[in-house]
C-alpha cells in the first residue's frame, strides 16, 4: 500500500510524532511504501537539526533524518507553518536576511499543495496529531 | 494528475485558543487549486470557528474568519456542521457567518464513510 503521513504535533511535547516514526517504519519493513511526510503545525519541530535531548532519551529529529538517509522517504516541511516556528533552511534563511538556519539532514521545505498532492496520490493519508 | 477524489477538511478546534483552525485554513484555500472535490465538517468546538461576530481586537489575534465566507469564491461550498455540537454549546445554524448544511452526527459519520481522503485538524 502507498501511504501519504501528515505529523501535526512538535518532537517530545506530544505523542504524535513518535507514533508517525513508528508506523512509518512498520510499514516500510513490511514493504509497503511511503509516499511522503508531511509536517504541519508544530510538526515542523521535528526538522530542527538544533533539538539537543538528553542522552538516555530517543533523538526524535536525528531519528527521521536517518529514516530518510536509510530508505529515501521524502521528508517535507510546510514553509508557511516553518517560517512562523523558526525553522529555515539556508535558502530561505538567506532570503530572509536571518543570521542562521537549522533545517536537520533528509528534510526539505514546500509549500502546502505538497500535502495535497500526496493526499491524492496516495492510497491512504494517516493522520497523527491531537 | 487526473484524479477526482473525495477530500474532507474535519475542524474540531475552537478557532483561536490554538493555531489549528487558522491553519488548516490555509490547506483548504491551497487545496481548493487542486481541483478535488472538497467539504468541511465543523465538529466539537470547531463549531465555533464559524461563530458570527467574532471579535479578536483585545486579544491581539488575527480575525481570520471573514475568509470562512470567501471560501464560495474558491468553489468549496460543501460545509456541514454537525447538529449534537451546536446543541451542546447552545448555537443554531442562524449563528453562523456562511450558509451550512447541518447533519446529525451519525449522517456525519456516513458522509465521511464516503471520503477518499479525511483531513483533521
Amino acid at each position: 500500500m502507498k501511504f501519504a503521513i501528515l505529523v501535526n504535533e512538535g518532537a517530545y511535547q506530544h505523542q504524535a510524532s513518535d507514533s508517525a516514526y513508528q508506523f512509518v517504519k512498520a510499514a516500510l519493513e513490511k514493504g509497503h511504501e511511503i509516499f511522503r511526510v508531511f509536517f504541519y503545525h508544530d510538526g515542523v519541530y521535528n526538522a530542527s537539526r538544533l533539538s539537543v535531548p538528553p542522552q538516555d532519551d530517543r533523538n526524535i529529529n536525528k531519528r527521521w533524518s536517518e529514516l530518510a538517509q536509510q530508505h529515501q522517504v521524502d521528508l517535507v516541511v510546510c514553509i508557511a507553518a516553518a517560517q512562523r516556528r523558526g525553522i529555515l533552511d539556508a535558502a530561505e534563511a538567506k532570503r530572509q536576511g536571518k543570521d542562521a538556519d537549522n533545517l536537520a539532514e533528509g528534510f526539505r521545505i514546500s509549500g502546502l499543495g505538497q500535502l495535497i498532492e500526496a493526499s491524492i496520490e496516495a492510497e491512504r493519508l494517516i493522520v497523527f496529531g491531537d | 494528475m487526473g484524479v477526482t477524489k473525495k477530500l474532507l477538511y474535519l475542524n474540531r478546534k475552537a478557532p483561536h485558543g490554538t493555531i489549528y483552525a487558522q491553519e488548516a485554513l490555509e490547506v483548504v484555500l491551497i487545496g481548493s487549486a487542486f481541483e478535488q472535490d472538497i467539504s468541511l465538517a465543523f465538529v466539537d468546538d470547531g463549531v465555533y470557528q464559524l461563530k458570527k461576530q467574532q471579535d479578536t481586537k483585545a486579544t491581539g489575534m488575527k480575525n481570520f474568519s471573514p475568509t470562512y465566507r470567501a471560501l464560495d469564491d474558491y468553489d468549496v461550498n460543501k460545509l456541514y456542521v454537525e447538529q449534537e455540537s451546536l446543541a451542546a454549546r447552545g448555537l443554531s445554524a442562524e449563528d453562523l457567518i456562511v450558509p451550512v448544511q447541518v447533519l446529525s452526527s451519525a449522517e456525519l459519520a456516513a458522509l465521511m464513510a464516503t471520503q477518499d481522503v479525511v483531513f483533521s485538524f
